[in-house]
């Protein structure tokens, strides 16, 4: 029996050789990804995960874990398996061409053009 | 709060990157200069996977372990305040833990796996939290000391290169900036406090020095192997130079109080660099081996209570639940 030093560990009573059964896998329960919003107007954003059998218990983790400060008005939380997720080695998806100018504000020069015609006038 | 994961100085540089893609090494290590983060389904060294990991779950649970020593004092705290401010310290604690685990497990080992590790003694965690606390003064030193050095440690990581790593160590030095200014305001009301207080106090940091002193690890000397680990941004600084930070902050702090820090050779040299007594390794060595006051109870305790909380998580659990590694 552990005479500590912790009156409450020596009022457990626990033995110093008291070997338990490894967790089982899902001892810890799935994960859930915690999204938060800061402040009313701004976009909900990822904060981390939490470990959680359902999702009201997902929420009061994410809450306890992720917004114990007043960092949050708005929590959601989603089991990382429901996320569809792009992987990294194809960020090429996201890359774009020159000739895309069409879709830039820079892509429009409007100046020489009225500068030319003023000129004519 | 923690010091410094122990790595084996045993481990051979050549062996770590030994049978890697040329290749794919060198886009890795050119996305780490350039200053990029490291995500978890990128390509990564097989030995870059196994330090982080060792490194971010003996982070975990030197927060778990620690939260044993200071929770022995919640309901001895003198003052209704002190007990709330300390339980909300040990709250944060336990919460880095979480954020540390989740970081881990990007990289693939399972929350069970590595409580299962730590349990059986197998995982090891700061060193520190294998001596006891014996009077409020020495939550009080911990709270100040041990926070500050965890704090040097873990903004110096902050800026690694593994992403999930340095998300969740920015979320924990913003809290701890509390648990340093409450440990100091303890400290100080003792030290300005009645003869026996500052007794007290003098005594807990007597205790607390060599531990202090063993916080950041032994000196490691600049090997192939370090040198790579720098160069993955997994170690950002040495062992020695975070120990001569924490002392060029910190030992005026102290002396400030009137406190007499127990090694007689403690000064600053000429260069600016703090010259000390060499802290006993071989003390160190045998408590991160096992051989410490309270690494039993420590252990002990923490199987209770996975032990104890064992029905509930059953209970809880469904047969639909399904674990796949967390995404970031």
């Amino acid at each position: 029996m552990i005479k500590s030093l912790d009156p409450r560990v020596t009022r457990a009573e626990i033995e110093i050789e008291n070997p338990i059964a490894p967790l089982n896998e899902l001892d810890q329960w799935e994960t859930y990804e915690v999204f938060h919003q800061k402040k009313r107007g701004d976009q909900h954003m990822h904060v981390g995960i939490v470990h959680a059998p359902n999702a009201e218990m997902a929420f009061l983790f994410g809450k306890e874990q992720y917004g114990r400060r007043g960092f949050s008005v708005n929590i959601w939380v989603v089991k990382t398996r429901d996320v569809f997720a792009s992987e990294y080695d194809d960020s090429d998806i996201f890359d774009t061409v020159p000739e895309k100018q069409y879709r830039e504000a820079g892509g429009y020069k409007v100046m020489e053009k009225i500068n030319k015609y003023k000129k004519g006038v | 709060m923690y010091g410094n994961a122990y790595i084996d100085p045993n481990d051979k540089a050549a062996a770590m990157i030994a049978n890697e893609d040329p290749q794919k090494l060198e886009a890795f290590e050119k996305r780490i200069a350039a200053g990029e983060k490291i995500e978890p389904k990128d390509w990564m060294p097989k030995e870059y996977r196994k330090q982080l990991i060792r490194m971010i779950e003996q982070h975990a649970h030197s927060e778990i372990i620690g939260a044993l020593p200071e929770g022995t004092w919640i309901t001895r705290a003198p003052g209704f305040r002190r007990k709330l401010a300390l339980m909300a310290k040990v709250q944060d604690e336990v919460g880095h833990a979480q954020l540390l685990y989740s970081a881990a497990e990007t990289l693939g080992k399972s929350r069970e796996a590595m409580i299962n590790d730590l349990i059986i003694g197998k995982s090891k965690y700061s060193n520190v939290f294998n001596y006891p606390a014996f009077t409020w003064a020495d939550a009080c030193i911990i709270a100040w000391l041990i926070d500050a050095g965890a704090i040097i440690n873990q903004v110096a990581n902050a800026k690694g290169s593994y992403g999930p790593y340095c998300r969740a160590l920015d979320r924990i030095c913003t809290e701890e900036s509390f648990h340093l200014k409450y440990g100091h305001d303890n400290v100080v009301t003792l030290a300005t406090g009645t003869q026996k207080q500052r007794e007290m106090v003098q005594g807990a940091l007597t205790r607390w020095w060599p531990p202090i002193m063993h916080f950041f690890g032994p000196s490691d000397k600049i090997s192939n192997h370090t040198e790579i680990l720098m160069r993955w941004k997994v170690k950002m600084a040495s062992n020695d130079d975070m120990r001569q930070q924490f002392l060029n902050m910190y030992v005026p702090k102290i002396w400030d109080l009137g406190l007499v820090i127990p090694d007689p050779n403690l000064k600053k040299n000429e260069e600016g660099v703090w010259e000390y007594t060499e802290p006993d390794w071989d003390e160190f060595k045998k408590v991160i081996n096992g051989g410490g006051p309270c690494n039993a109870e420590r252990l002990a305790v923490r199987r209770n209570a996975e032990e104890r909380g064992r029905w509930v998580r059953e209970a809880l659990n469904t047969t639909e639940s399904k674990y796949i590694v967390p995404l970031a």
